[in-house]
C-alpha cells in the first residue's frame, strides 16, 4: 500500500492502495465516481474511459502509481452542469439504450473533439472504434459527435 | 373511447409516507421531461398520496409513476410509464419515474423476456392510470358539488368549464386517494392520445451521460464487501481441491470459501438454469484486492459424472441429461449429424415424400449456427445482504420472480423475506434471466454475515455461461415445372436445444411440408438469447428461401409475397403461427421504402422478413465489399409492432437489432476444446464495431391500429439473413455457417 495524491475532476484526493491499482477501481471503490464503467479489464471495450492530461486512456489499465502529478477528467466531472457539447449531443440524439457503455463512449468523443473540432465520418469512426456497443447505438453516436462538432 | 373493468387493490390508497420529501428541492434531472438546459427547480411536495400501485400524486401536482418492468436499454421504464401518464392526462414534464422494486402484490410479470411488456403491460398500465384520472375527476365533482359528467381534465389539470373552476391534480389528490376505487373507466381513443405516439426522452438519460449511479455495478451500502467467485474452467469438470495458503495473507481479504450455490434436493425450475454450483468465494475490501488474491488460488478440477436432472417447466415435468466428458466442437458437429437422422416429426401436411421423389428441381441445403455468448457490457454482479431471516438483494436481473424460489430454497427463508431492487442493467439479452449470481452473492453475504457485491470479471462472465445453443438446419424445397414450390422440408436441431418452430412460415403456404426436431445432450449450459431459436431459424430459412426464389426464377420479395398470398387465400394444415396479410404488408412497406425497383449500380443488396414475438419485421440491406472489406451503407426496416408508443426509442432499439445482428452474424462464435470454452473476453471474441456498423439505418413503423406488441426482439433474427443474401449478390457465394467472417474474410 502507498499513498498518492491526486487531481481528479479538479479536486486534490489522497488514497492509501496498491501502487498496481487501476485508476479504474480506485475512481470506483475509493472515491465513488462509478460513472467509468468496468467491461473487460483489459483495454479492449472502452467503457473505462477517462482524461489524463487531456488524453483519452482506458482507465482499467492504467495503474495509480503513473497517475500522480497527472489531471483526472472523469465523465462526472466533464461538466459541471451536463451540458458539455457532446453531453448535449447526446441528450439530442437520446443515444442511449442500456446506458452502460455511454459514458465512456462521451469521453472518447469529448476527446477527439477536443483535437480535432471538425472529425471526418473517417476520423469519428477511428477514434471510436475502441469503444464497444454492445445495444448497437453506433449510427446516434455518429450522428451526436456530428452535432456536437457543429457547435465547437 | 373503450370501457375497461378495474381491477385495482383496494389497500393503502391513503397518504404514503414511504416518499417523504417535504422541503427537497427537486433538480430538473430527475424528471421525466428531460429539459438539460432550464434552470427551472420544482419543490418536492409535502405528502405524497397513492392513488394506486404505479401512481402517486404530491400536494404540489407532482406526479410519481412506477415503471414495473426492469430497463435494460429496451425502453419500458420511459413507455410503460408513458401509458400510465396518457391515461392519467399527466402534464409529462411533471412526472418522476422511479423503478418499481419486485412486487408481487402490485404488479405482475415483472420480466425482461419475450418482448411482451408493452404487450401485457398495456391494458393494465392504461386502466392504472384512467383509474386514478377518474378518481381526481370525482375528488372534483365532490369539492365543488358539481355532476362528475361535467368534470373534464387537460395535462395536471381538473376542470369544471361551466363554472370556470381549475385544480392542479396535487389539490383534489388528498381526497381523491380516499375516493373508492370506480368499478369500470373508460379508455381514450387512440385519436385522442397526447403522450403515446410522441416522442419523449429516456427517463434516465442525464444521469446516463453524467454518470450516475443506476447500474448493479455502481450499487454501494455502508461496511460492504466485495466479493468474486472461481468456477471451474471446463464444463465437464467439478472442484476438487483448492490452495489458498497465499491468497489467504493477502491484504485486504476477508475470507476465502467453498460453497454450493444450490441445495442438492432442490428441484430446480424454467430459468435455474447454472452448471457450475460448487465455488470457491473470494470476499475482501476492494474489487482490486480480491482479484489479486482470485489469482493466486490454485485450484485442482475432477471429471464430473453424468447425471439427470429433474426439472419443473411452468409445471411440465423434465428431465435435462446432462452427459459426463470434456466436450470438443468437431465431436459436436459429428453427434449433431448423427441426430439429424433420427429427428421427430413434430409437423407433416400433404404428403412431402412422394412429391420430393418426383419433384423437376429439388434444392437442399444444411445451415449451422454455433454457440453464442450474451456479452452484456456490465458484468454479471448482485448485491445482497442476509440479516437473520431476511435479505435485502440489489442489481440486474431480467426475472426477479423466477429467481426468488431457489434463493428461498437455498437460504431456507420464506419468499415473503426477500426484497429485490432492480437496478437498470447494463444489457440482459436473455443472460440476466439466469440469476444464479444473485443466490452466490447471498449466501457469501450468509457466510460473512455482512453486506456484499458480487462481481464476475469478464472472463468469469463468459466462460460461466448460459449461452444460445449450437443449431444445424437441413431445408429441402421442390419445385414443379412451372417453378411452384410445392413441397418444403426442414430438419432442424441443437446441441443441446432444438430451435424449429414447425408452425412457422412457409408453413401453411406450401402443400406438401415436413418439420423435423431433434436434440443432442450436452453438459454446456444454454438458454434464452435475444430472440430464443428465431435467432438462428430466421436466418436459415430466410437465405433458403432467397435461394429458392432464385432458382424458381422469382424475385425474393414477389416469391414471398406469392406464398403468403396462397397462406392466405387457402391455408394448409393448422396451427399457422402469423398472419399473411400483416406479414406481406412489411415486405410491401420494405420493399416501397427501400426503393427495390431501382437498386443503386454497384450496390449489392438482400431482403429477409420474419414474424416472431407478435410483431413482423423486414429488412432490405444495401452493402459493397470496399478493400476487400464488407460495408454496409445501408439497412431499411419495416416493422409491424401494432400500435408505437415511443417513435423515437422504438427506431432506436430497431437500428440496435440490426447492429447486433449484424455483428453477431459475422464475427459470433465460441468453440469447445476439452470442455474448455474458446474465447473469454473481447481480445478474442469479437464484437461488432463503428467501423463495421451500417453507415445509415432507416425504420419505418405500419400504422394499422393494431394495439402494441414487443420490440426488442422481432428486428433482431431476420437482418442476419438480410445479410446473408445481400453477401450472395457481392461475392458469389451463399453463407450456410455463421460466423459469416470466417468465409468472407473481414
Amino acid at each position: 500500500m502507498a499513498q498518492f495524491s491526486l487531481n481528479i475532476n479538479g479536486k486534490s484526493v489522497q488514497v492509501d492502495v496498491d501502487p498496481n491499482t487501476p485508476l479504474l477501481w480506485v475512481l470506483r471503490d475509493h472515491l465513488d465516481l462509478v460513472g467509468t464503467k468496468f467491461g473487460c479489464g483489459i483495454a479492449q471495450c472502452g467503457a473505462c474511459t477517462v482524461h489524463v492530461d487531456g488524453e483519452a486512456v482506458r482507465s482499467c489499465s492504467y495503474p495509480i502509481s503513473i497517475v500522480e502529478d497527472k489531471k483526472v477528467v472523469t465523465i462526472e466531472g466533464l461538466s459541471e452542469k451536463g451540458d458539455h457539447p457532446v453531453q448535449k449531443a447526446w441528450v439530442e440524439h437520446d443515444v442511449p439504450q442500456c446506458g452502460y457503455c455511454q459514458s465512456g463512449q462521451i469521453m472518447s468523443a469529448a476527446s477527439l473533439l477536443a483535437r480535432n473540432p471538425k472529425p471526418t465520418d473517417e476520423e469519428i469512426t477511428s477514434a471510436m472504434n475502441g469503444n464497444i456497443c454492445r445495444c448497437g447505438t453506433y449510427t446516434r453516436i455518429k450522428a451526436a459527435i456530428k452535432t456536437a462538432s457543429q457547435t465547437l | 373511447m373503450s370501457n375497461q373493468s378495474t381491477k385495482l387493490d383496494r389497500r393503502s390508497f391513503l397518504k404514503d409516507s414511504a416518499l417523504a420529501g417535504g422541503g427537497m428541492m427537486l433538480s430538473f434531472n430527475w424528471l421525466a421531461g428531460c429539459k438539460p438546459n432550464t434552470e427551472e427547480a420544482l419543490g418536492m411536495p409535502e405528502d405524497w398520496f397513492r392513488m394506486n400501485g404505479y401512481i402517486r400524486i404530491g400536494d404540489n401536482g407532482l406526479v410519481t409513476l412506477m415503471s414495473p418492468n426492469p430497463e435494460g436499454g429496451q425502453n419500458v421504464k420511459t413507455s410503460m410509464p408513458m401509458i400510465l401518464a396518457e391515461e392519467l392526462d399527466a402534464d409529462w414534464t411533471k412526472v418522476i419515474v422511479e423503478q418499481a422494486p419486485l412486487d408481487t402484490d402490485n404488479f405482475t410479470r415483472q420480466f425482461i423476456g419475450g418482448s411482451q411488456a408493452i404487450r401485457t403491460g398495456w391494458t393494465p398500465l392504461r386502466t392504472a392510470g384512467a383509474t386514478a384520472r377518474q378518481m381526481l375527476m370525482r375528488a372534483a365533482a365532490q369539492t365543488w358539488n358539481v355532476p362528475v359528467s361535467e368534470i373534464t381534465t387537460e395535462p395536471g389539470f381538473i376542470l369544471h368549464q361551466s363554472s370556470n373552476k381549475k385544480a392542479h391534480f396535487g389539490e383534489m389528490a388528498s381526497l381523491a386517494a380516499t375516493l373508492p376505487v370506480p368499478e369500470e373507466v373508460d379508455l381514450k381513443a387512440s385519436q385522442d392520445f397526447k403522450i403515446i405516439g410522441t416522442s419523449k426522452k429516456n427517463v434516465d438519460l442525464n444521469k446516463i451521460v453524467t454518470g450516475k449511479p443506476l447500474f448493479g455495478m455502481d450499487y454501494k451500502k455502508e461496511g460492504m464487501l466485495y466479493a468474486m467467485i472461481i468456477h471451474p474452467p471446463a464444463f465437464g469438470n467439478r472442484l476438487k481441491s483448492f490452495d489458498d495458503s497465499q491468497a489467504r495473507s493477502m491484504p485486504g481479504i476477508r475470507d476465502i470459501f467453498q460453497f454450493k450455490s444450490l441445495r442438492d434436493d432442490y428441484k430446480r425450475t424454467f430459468f435455474d438454469t447454472v452448471q457450475f454450483t460448487d465455488l470457491i468465494a473470494i470476499v475482501g475490501d476492494s474489487t482490486w484486492q480480491v482479484l489479486q488474491a482470485k489469482k493466486a488460488i490454485k485450484a485442482d478440477w475432477e471429471i464430473q459424472e453424468g447425471y439427470e436432472e429433474q426439472r419443473d417447466m411452468f409445471g411440465r415435468e423434465a428431465v435435462r441429461v446432462v452427459p459426463k466428458g470434456l466436450e470438443n466442437t468437431v465431436a459436436q458437429e459429428m453427434a449433431m449429424k448423427q441426430a439429424a437422422q433420427k429427428s421427430q416429426t413434430q409437423r407433416k401436411d400433404g404428403n412431402p415424400e412422394a412429391v420430393f421423389s418426383t419433384a423437376a428441381k429439388v434444392i437442399e441445403r444444411t445451415y449451422t449456427g454455433p454457440f453464442l455468448a450474451h456479452n452484456c457490457m456490465e458484468p454479471m454482479n448482485f448485491f445482497a445482504h442476509l440479516e437473520g431471516d431476511t435479505v435485502t438483494c440489489a442489481g440486474p436481473l431480467q426475472k426477479p420472480e423466477l429467481t426468488e424460489h431457489a434463493l428461498s430454497s437455498r437460504l431456507g427463508i420464506p419468499v415473503e423475506n426477500i426484497e429485490i431492487e432492480m437496478t437498470r442493467l447494463g444489457g440482459g439479452y436473455g443472460r440476466r434471466s439466469y440469476a444464479h449470481w444473485l443466490i452466490e452473492a447471498a449466501v457469501i453475504s450468509q457466510k460473512m454475515n455482512a453486506p456484499v457485491k458480487l462481481v464476475y470479471t469478464r472472463e468469469d462472465d463468459m466462460t460461466g455461461g448460459v449461452y444460445r445453443s449450437r443449431y444445424q438446419a437441413t431445408y429441402r424445397a421442390a419445385l414443379n415445372e412451372d417453378n411452384q414450390l410445392i413441397a418444403f422440408h426442414v430438419n432442424a436441431g441443437g446441441l443441446p436445444e432444438n430451435p424449429l418452430y414447425a408452425n412457422r412460415f412457409p408453413a401453411g403456404a406450401v402443400d406438401n411440408y415436413l418439420a423435423e426436431g431433434w436434440e443432442v445432450p450436452s453438459n454446456i449450459t444454454t438458454g434464452s438469447f435475444r430472440a430464443p431459436r428465431s435467432n438462428f431459424m430466421a436466418c436459415v430459412e430466410q437465405s433458403f428461401l432467397d435461394e429458392v426464389a432464385e432458382a424458381a426464377g422469382k424475385d425474393p420479395i414477389d416469391f414471398r409475397l406469392e406464398l403468403l398470398a396462397k397462406a392466405k387465400a387457402n391455408p394448409v394444415g393448422e396451427g399457422n403461427d402469423y398472419d399473411p396479410d400483416r406479414y406481406a404488408k412489411v415486405l410491401e412497406l420494405v420493399r416501397e421504402k427501400a426503393n427495390w425497383a431501382n437498386p443503386t449500380p454497384g450496390v449489392s443488396r438482400g431482403v429477409s422478413a420474419y414474424f416472431c414475438h407478435n410483431s413482423y419485421a423486414a429488412q432490405v440491406l444495401d452493402m459493397k465489399i470496399v478493400d476487400g472489406q464488407v460495408q454496409i451503407d445501408k439497412v431499411t426496416n419495416a416493422i409491424d409492432c401494432g400500435l408505437v408508443v415511443n417513435p423515437d426509442a422504438a427506431k432506436n432499439l430497431c437500428e440496435g437489432a440490426v447492429i447486433d445482428g449484424i455483428g453477431t452474424a459475422m464475427y459470433g462464435e465460441l468453440t469447445f476444446e476439452n470442455g474448455v470454452i474458446s474465447k473469454s473476453n473481447f481480445d478474442q471474441y469479437r464484437q461488432i464495431r463503428m467501423k463495421e456498423a451500417p453507415k445509415s439505418i432507416e425504420t419505418y413503423f405500419v400504422e394499422n391500429g393494431e394495439d402494441p406488441s414487443g420490440l426488442g426482439e422481432p428486428a433482431y433474427p431476420p437482418v442476419f439473413a438480410a445479410l446473408a443474401n445481400a453477401l450472395y449478390k457481392a461475392t458469389g457465394n451463399r453463407f450456410y455457417d455463421q460466423p459469416f467472417s470466417r468465409q468472407s474474410n473481414s
